[in-house]
């Protein structure tokens, strides 16, 4: 390894040192220098290539959004999409810090780190999507309590800045400075408290965010338990993803997940999917009806692959106990709920207001920057997570 | 630690109490009554011949300071964004923002306008069904139609909007944008059931446009352009209580009989003496998303003149406020129940190890 006390001084360069030291993840076997890894690189630039773009030359050089469709691709993806996927987050930490269920604590770092991940690309995008970026702090001294986007924009800076406290211990560890360690170890039920409260109304809020247009969202979608919805598919969806990611982590880096804790959060993906599997069904039956999947057509289609994909193969998968003892099965299950969840927060992003805009004679599908954004944002996500992986103590082999 | 620990947790629980009571509730609903002094547009669509003199004077008259078109220069636009202050001083009037409507030949000469958009508050549209002959008819008829903000008594776009940009004046009533707060997000043309406000796509610093009523224009003793240039009455300003009756006394007039149409304002000497033609459908802006400012009479039906048949007839804002209400609640909730669960685990916990020491 090279010795940075060379180049940037005795303190920095130890600190970098410190920071930079990879020995204890040495048995993962992870290297930076892939054509993976190049390739998540390329993607990045190209991403930051279109932000630049996009702030140059503004929202209408850069997307196909208009009047009449003026959410798409980087509102349903990168924010509800993203912030959705970071569920998993305060589950696991109020698993483990509030319920004191302490077989999971092996992989709460790995949840919290990914949330993290999940928040900073929606932040970023939503940073990018409203028309001035630079303003985007407005919300926070111009106090609006009547809007659902104020209570969303509050809630994503306090709880990216949650998460990010939740996950310093791992860096304070790596750096040796067992005081700041000590001091934010002792608060972390107190922290993990208040990100659970944050993540149970920011996961809602986006969902109520929609609870203003009724007559433009499709009524398959629109319903006044939009934001309930939101939140019990964000938990579904959230405990999927860590056992996704547990999964993939131990195929990919070498290091082996305990089945206990993966039949855990099958468990859990099982009763939370149930719960809303009944939802939509209750809504769909009380409120537009059966006959509206044929009369609303396309939209039909979608709601109900939304559901298959995302609640109903996967809840019969899960549904054996032998099934949920096979970690190939638990990966497959993951795998629908997750693409089911990004579906249905496609849906209502994007497809939703189809029918609405359609009739005012406006459409919309995603520019080609609009989809290199997106991707680099994903490609950031997974390449940052890695990094971390590399470089912190991911995953805890003792209890500590 | 397990002390201290616990006096942390009482301490986080008392803040998230105190914090939940902190937050004002009553005082920040939206008002769902008619402001003292509101104002407004009456558009009765059987006198409108289409001329368009409301949009050529609507642009003229926006695009001086204070007007809803008036754009103030890049860099003192976010610099006032960036300082939260809303712009003062001196400015010039802005050319009237024409759109070449995509028509070949137009190099910004005249204007043409397609549809409402980030240069365009208001608009005439035409309706037109089989040969078009006969006025304000369904069948083989053609119509005017108007599109503007209809200044609702609760808009939704000043209830969504994170940072304040849309305001409804207190007193006069008019929905108005400062662009300064404004973060570019767009939940405004989600939230407006009349899909009114329109963003300015092609800009690197965008605003959001819609109709502000000519609220500029009040302080001069002058009222809305489009109503002050109608050369036959079809818009006509005044208080909006005298509008809506005005707007129901024709609605039941008997079709054929003749009116004294006031032009420009409700209460004009200057008067118009016509056939009254039969109306259609409704007053329009009564009830339509909790009621509005600005309400309209026509011929054809407004479902087939476009107008959405699904927007709901109670102010949209409760819908979210139903939501909004609840969060105190639920921080109160999480807090003590978290604390109590976190304490009833680690003690649980402690207890359990307790056991297995003594065992062994």
């Amino acid at each position: 390894m090279i010795d940075l006390t060379r180049y940037l001084g005795p303190k920095l360069g130890s600190v970098a040192n410190r920071l930079l030291d990879d020995r204890h993840s040495e048995h993962l076997g992870i290297r930076m220098d892939t054509p993976f890894t190049r390739i998540l690189v390329a993607l990045i630039l190209a991403a930051a290539a279109v932000a630049a773009y996009r702030l140059l030359l503004g929202m209408g050089a850069s997307t196909n959004l208009n009047d009449y469709w003026p959410w798409g691709l980087w509102i349903s993806f990168d924010v509800l999409g993203g912030v959705a996927m970071a569920a998993g987050g305060f589950i696991v930490a109020a698993m483990v810090y509030i319920l004191n269920w302490k077989k999971y604590k092996c992989i709460v770092r790995a949840s919290i780190l990914n949330a993290f991940f999940g928040y900073l690309l929606a932040a970023m995008s939503i940073c990018l999507d409203i028309g001035r970026s630079f303003v985007i702090w407005h919300p926070m001294v111009m106090w609006q309590v009547n809007s659902i986007m104020f209570i969303v924009a509050v809630h994503v800076v306090l709880y990216t800045s949650t998460l990010a406290t939740e996950s310093s211990p791992m860096v304070f560890e790596k750096l040796g400075w067992t005081g700041v360690l000590r001091w934010v170890n002792r608060c972390m039920v107190g922290i993990v408290l208040f990100g659970v409260l944050l993540s149970l109304l920011h996961q809602s809020s986006l969902g109520a965010v929609y609870l203003i247009a009724p007559s433009k969202l499709s009524p398959l979608w629109y319903s006044k338990f939009i934001p309930y919805m939101f939140l019990v598919s964000a938990i579904m969806m959230g405990l999927s993803m860590v056992s996704f990611e547990t999964i993939l982590t131990g195929k990919v880096f070498n290091h082996v997940p305990s089945l206990d804790v993966l039949q855990g959060l099958a468990r859990g993906v099982l009763v939370i999917g149930s719960f809303y599997a009944a939802m939509k069904i209750g809504h769909l039956l009380t409120g537009p009806g059966v006959g509206a999947l044929v009369s609303e057509g396309f939209l039909g289609i979608m709601w109900l692959l939304e559901m298959a994909i995302g609640v109903l193969l996967p809840l019969l998968l899960l549904a054996g106990k032998k099934n949920r003892s096979n970690p190939e099965v638990l990966f497959a299950a993951n795998i629908l709920v997750i693409v089911g969840v990004l579906m249905n927060r496609l849906n209502v992003g994007v497809f939703a207001v189809s029918e609405y805009a359609n009739r005012a004679g406006s459409d919309y599908f995603p520019s080609l920057m609009e989809l290199v954004l997106t991707t680099g944002m994903i490609a950031f996500a997974i390449l940052g997570f890695k990094v971390c992986a590399k470089y912190l103590n991911l995953f805890p082999e003792t209890d500590h | 630690m397990t002390i201290s620990r616990r006096d942390f947790l009482k301490g986080v629980a008392g803040s998230g109490v105190v914090m939940a009571a902190a937050v004002p509730d009553v005082d920040a609903k939206m008002s769902k009554e008619l402001p003292p002094k509101a104002v407004g547009i009456l558009y009765d669509a059987t006198l409108c011949i289409g001329c368009k003199s409301c949009m050529v004077n609507c642009k003229i008259h926006n695009s001086v300071p204070g007007g809803a078109l008036h754009k103030e220069g890049m860099v003192s636009g976010v610099c006032d964004a960036l300082l939260c202050r809303s712009p003062e001083g001196e400015e010039k009037a802005t050319d009237p923002p024409y759109e070449t409507g995509g028509i070949k030949g137009n190099e910004g000469i005249w204007d043409a306008s397609q549809d409402l958009t980030g240069k365009t508050l208001s608009i005439i549209k035409v309706y037109r069904n089989g040969t078009g002959e006969q006025k304000d008819s369904p069948v083989n008829g053609h119509a005017f139609f108007k599109q503007q903000c209809l200044h609702c008594i609760t808009p939704a776009c000043a209830s969504v909007c994170p940072a304040g940009a849309f305001k409804k004046d207190p007193v006069n009533g008019a929905v108005y944008y400062e662009a300064y707060r404004c973060i570019g997000c767009r939940y405004c043309q989600i939230a407006c059931p009349f899909n009114v406000p329109r963003y300015e796509w092609d800009s690197a610093w965008p605003e959001v446009r819609k109709c502000q009523l000519c609220r500029h224009r009040f302080a001069e003793g002058k009222y809305s352009a489009c109503a002050e240039f109608c050369p036959t009455g079809a818009t006509i300003f005044g208080r909006v209580e005298d509008l809506r009756q005005e707007a129901k006394k024709r609605f039941s007039m008997k079709p054929g009989t003749e009116y004294e149409y006031p032009i420009k304002t409700l209460d004009s000497r200057e008067t118009s003496l016509r056939k009254v033609s039969r109306y259609a459908d409704r007053v329009y802006g009564l009830s339509e998303a909790g009621g509005t400012q600005n309400i309209m009479l026509s011929g054809v039906s407004f479902e087939l003149l476009g107008f959405d048949r699904d927007i709901p007839h109670s102010a949209l804002p409760d819908l979210t406020w139903a939501y909004v209400a609840k969060i105190p609640w639920v921080f109160a909730g999480v807090f003590l129940g978290g604390t109590t669960i976190h304490a009833i685990t680690s003690r649980m916990a402690k207890h359990g190890k307790d056991k297995e020491e003594k065992h062994d």
